[in-house]
């Protein structure tokens, strides 16, 4: 039996980064897992309590739960985050995938200026876009409106769209339309029946990143939003800088169980498109 | 048909017609993009430039005291005390209720920015005007508040009366205007603003720093697995970055609190005592470690990506032709993946600058950033004009970054939620 001397110190140089990494994920995803086994605290508070980490069954409960999905506050919450994301992802997906298309086309006058205009929402810092909105939007009597509030998150959401979709439109056969226009479609038929489709994998995913963006989005709401547009993260906010409940870690469960969701939903979406051979990926990706 | 046969008019009408389906197409383009351009500029650009107004502008003492500010005007500090005019005119002024309640609130208000405890001020000097008039205002408002014989506490009214000026962004600096208009630096204690700039600078950057410092063997060992391992463990980095961000604040609230999971396993652990356990919640320890897990996958994505596309025969040839490892890591492997530090490290710098419910959350007193500043002036004291001036500086300090960045690693990279 030999032993290959030769390749110990690679062997050591495997171990070691597999311990360092191992350290980082954990670090990564420490504070996501700590949350879980915590939002069961049958205790009102933070800590793990000794009964706890006997594992005695009485030290666990779902009262957070039932907190957070029973009380009006807590529901109004949810309610107004699932329809502001939901009108907000709608409208950023529709006007960020025709901004797209257009940007997309040669004969697109001032590109790059336009590129950086749709795109800036992503560039500036929210605090910044949320301290401008709320002076202008209150000239507008659009402050303490869900008009208000959809507007901000449409625009806030609509740049990961735009960039989705270019993304995806790059890898596009422009012959693929070409085609279609001498098989006699209308303009309108190609792109229902022959762009949008290939693109739909892009589509979707910068609607995923936008739906992710407004549930998530807090400075917006705290400075334009009134008590009445309260939303998740508004609610936790307060949650976590008035009164320390577990109500807020039951509602940050959950939030996990929905972004996991998404990420799947997302990574689907581009293995779908890989096997189509046109890309999506994260616009962080590029 | 040859086209030297072809009559010059047919030539010129096809000429025409190609002109005319450029237009068309070109028309067409811009009409697909015009919905969202619209959009984004008067409902995300013109508020910016809005705001900027707003910091150089503030005619709302202007408006509420007219008179008073014309009687000024010819009014210098080193004049002394103004003239029983301008004294008459202010009464006159702030008994004026009928011009909305603002009046005298408004003047109290922007003089209050200026002159700490001038509301009362005001608010004392209001309520004497609307009694009947003395002989002289002058001995009437100096009874009730000395700091009306005070030149320099006329000098700030007529500070805050300018509808154009750059005292907000004298103020984001820790300079004050003296009652000579010249600038110098705010007294000790109330120098705020250069120290929360640097420190935001500071902390920005050593959460950049940390984070390539984890991101690379991260980044490393996604790269160099088998397809199947790499997309589990890519998963693991994705999963935080599609958690939102008050998930993870909540999170490190339970692990560094003081009764915290972090505590708690260096008390079993055995390397402190209840009575000597580190405070790691609520100050800046927290903002830096929250700020760097909520960043780091930001860094990992763009590195991973660029070292996926560097073939392994490179390193292969440079072993093979006998450069040690560390040689070959440095010289050949290290400079093809720094597009991809660069790319991320802009990224995380460019966010981490502006930064605030983390910080706000875990931060306490010694982990805030600028942006604390801002939200403070707009939602506690409603120093408005002041908080558009903070803003104009952190967003010109974010576009230059980005500016720079793109002059550096290109175009592409762009921050990604939240």
């Amino acid at each position: 039996m030999t032993v290959n001397w030769e390749r110990w110190p690679a062997l050591v140089g495997r171990g070691l980064l597999y311990a360092i990494c191992a350290l980082i994920l954990l670090f990564l995803v420490a504070p996501i897992l700590v949350v879980i086994p915590l939002s069961f605290n049958a205790e009102p508070s933070f800590i793990f309590t000794p009964g706890m980490l006997r594992l005695d069954a009485q030290a666990y409960s779902t009262r957070w739960y039932e907190v957070v999905l029973r009380d009006p506050v807590w529901l109004q919450s949810i309610r107004n985050s699932l329809l502001l994301a939901v009108l907000s992802t709608l409208l950023a997906t529709t006007l960020g995938t025709m901004a797209a298309l257009g940007l997309n086309s040669a004969r697109m006058p001032a590109k790059g200026l336009i590129t950086s205009i749709l795109i800036s929402p992503m560039i500036v810092p929210p605090i910044v876009a949320a301290t401008g909105m709320y002076f202008f939007y209150s000239r507008l009597d659009l402050t303490q409106t869900m008009t208000g509030l959809v507007v901000a998150h449409t625009l806030l959401g609509s740049p990961f769209v735009v960039v989705t979709v270019l993304a995806t439109l790059s890898n596009f056969d422009g012959n693929l339309t070409r085609a279609a226009a001498t098989l006699g479609a209308n303009p309108a038929q190609t792109f229902l029946k022959v762009v949008l489709p290939l693109i739909a994998p892009g589509v979707l995913s910068g609607a995923v990143f936008a739906f992710a963006t407004s549930l998530d989005e807090l400075i917006v709401v705290l400075f334009l939003g009134s008590v009445d547009q309260r939303t998740i993260p508004r609610q936790m906010w307060s949650g976590i800088r008035e009164n320390v409940s577990p109500a807020i870690l039951a509602m940050a469960t959950i939030l996990i169980a929905v972004s996991l969701t998404l990420m799947i939903a997302l990574e689907v979406l581009r293995r779908r498109a890989d096997r189509r051979g046109a890309s999506v990926s994260a616009p962080a990706n590029e | 048909m040859s086209a030297a046969i072809l009559p010059a008019v047919a030539i010129d009408n096809g000429a025409k017609d190609l002109r005319r389906e450029e237009q068309f197409k070109r028309v067409r383009a811009f009409s697909v993009v015009a919905p969202l351009l619209v959009l984004t500029l008067v409902m995300f650009i013109a508020p910016l430039v809005d705001m900027l107004s707003r910091s150089v502008r503030d005619d709302s003492v202007a408006q509420a005291i007219p008179r008073t500010l014309h009687v000024l005007e010819s009014w210098s500090a080193s004049d002394g005390v103004p003239p029983e005019d301008a004294f008459r005119a202010l009464a006159a002024e702030l008994a004026q209720s009928s011009n909305g309640p603002a009046t005298w609130g408004t003047v109290a208000r922007q003089l209050n920015f200026e002159w700490p405890g001038a509301r009362g001020v005001v608010q004392k000097a209001f309520r004497r005007s609307m009694l009947a008039p003395p002989s002289s205002w002058r001995e009437a408002f100096a009874e009730l508040s000395p700091e009306w014989e005070d030149p320099a506490f006329w000098a700030a009214l007529k500070r805050v009366g300018q509808p154009l000026s750059l005292r907000q962004y004298a103020y984001a600096v820790d300079l004050r205007l003296d009652q000579n208009d010249q600038l110098k630096l705010a007294p000790d204690e109330q120098r705020l603003y250069v120290g929360l700039f640097w420190r935001t600078f500071w902390v920005s950057a050593g959460v950049t720093l940390f984070c390539a410092l984890l991101a690379y063997p991260l980044a490393y060992l996604l790269a160099s697995s088998s397809a199947k391992v790499a997309g589990l463990l890519l998963m693991l980095v994705l999963m935080p970055f599609w958690t939102s961000v008050l998930v993870r604040t909540s999170g490190w609230i339970v692990l560094l609190q003081d009764q915290g999971v972090v505590n708690d396993l260096l008390i079993w652990a055995g390397a402190v005592s209840d009575a000597t356990k580190p405070s790691l919640n609520n100050n800046l320890f927290a903002t830096f470690v929250a700020m760097s897990q909520i960043l780091l996958p930001f860094i990992v994505l763009p590195i991973f990506s660029v070292m996926k596309t560097i073939p392994p025969t490179y390193l292969r040839a440079a072993r093979s032709l006998g450069a040690p490892p560390l040689y070959c890591f440095l010289r050949v492997y290290f400079p093809m993946t720094l597009p991809g530090v660069a790319a991320g490290m802009s990224l995380v710098f460019i966010q981490a600058v502006g930064f605030y419910v983390t910080p706000a959350l875990v931060g306490g007193q010694s982990g805030q950033l600028i942006s604390a500043m801002i939200s403070h002036h707009m939602q506690s004291s409603l120093n408005w004009g002041l908080a558009a001036a903070v803003s104009v500086l952190l967003l010109s300090a974010v576009l230059t970054l980005y500016w720079i960045s793109r002059r550096l690693v290109g175009p592409g990279p762009i921050k990604v939620a939240r």
